[in-house]
């Protein structure tokens, strides 16, 4: 019970900051800890099968994509 | 912006390649068990393409130099075709029929009645699909990736 609130604050904190912080490289680490707190939530909730996809495709491979247009664009927000 | 340091770090490059042989070891491990613990063929193929991303973002043009996309192409067909090469073999009696389940022959030991801890050659044709799914899965997300950091430089 501790960990599912404790889990789904950070989800809502971390997705807030993801908002808020001007460094987008930043903003994509806090997106990436935000599915990985996801992925907990989702196996709290007895189901493993979609927590290792949001774990693998959310965390990971969104993060890479992201990093790379980054890479491309600037890194500030204006 | 990033023309003056286009040359990568050492150890960034020694612990991508290195931590790329425990990602894909378990992403063949997740495809293997599917019909026994959570996951299957998606699930590990996912996993194993967050290898190759890695190798992508760590290395940049070295790596995108080093991959042919036709392969890729070659292998994603490779695997739809056995996909649905092994659900047309089970046309005897209905599309997709698991006709090694049971049959002795490969994955087809005989399950025993009551609890047990999982047989892993059991289930039949749906160790071979979530083999095909999993190469299939890869091989597109790489594609994808593959694409896109190419298409960018």
């Amino acid at each position: 019970m501790i960990i599912e609130s404790l889990s789904l604050m950070l989800i809502v904190l971390s997705a807030a900051l993801a908002v808020k912080v001007k460094d987008l490289l930043i903003s994509t680490a806090f997106l990436a800890v935000m599915s990985l707190l996801l992925a907990l939530q989702y196996y709290l909730l007895q189901a493993p099968d979609v927590a290792i996809t949001e774990a693998a495709v959310g965390a990971c491979l969104s993060t890479a994509i992201f990093v790379l247009a980054i890479k491309h664009t600037s890194r500030v927000e204006k | 912006m990033h023309a003056e340091n286009e040359k990568n770090s050492k150890i960034i490059e020694f612990a991508a390649l290195g931590l790329m042989v425990p990602i894909i070891t378990f992403g063949i491990y997740v495809i293997a068990h599917g019909h026994l613990t959570p996951g299957g063929g998606f699930q590990g193929g996912a996993i194993m393409a967050t290898a190759f991303a890695l190798l992508f973002v760590s290395l940049g043009k070295k790596a995108i130099e080093s991959i042919k996309g036709e392969v890729l192409v070659a292998l994603e067909c490779i695997a739809l075709i056995g996909f649905i090469g092994i659900a047309f073999l089970g046309m005897g009696n209905t599309f997709f029929f698991n006709f090694l389940a049971n049959s002795g022959v490969l994955f087809g030991e005989k399950v025993p009645f009551g609890p047990n801890s999982g047989i892993f050659s059991s289930a039949g044709v749906i160790p071979l699909m979530n083999f095909f799914v999993g190469l299939e899965v890869c091989c597109g997300l790489t594609l994808i990736f593959f694409l896109i950091f190419k298409g960018a430089d």
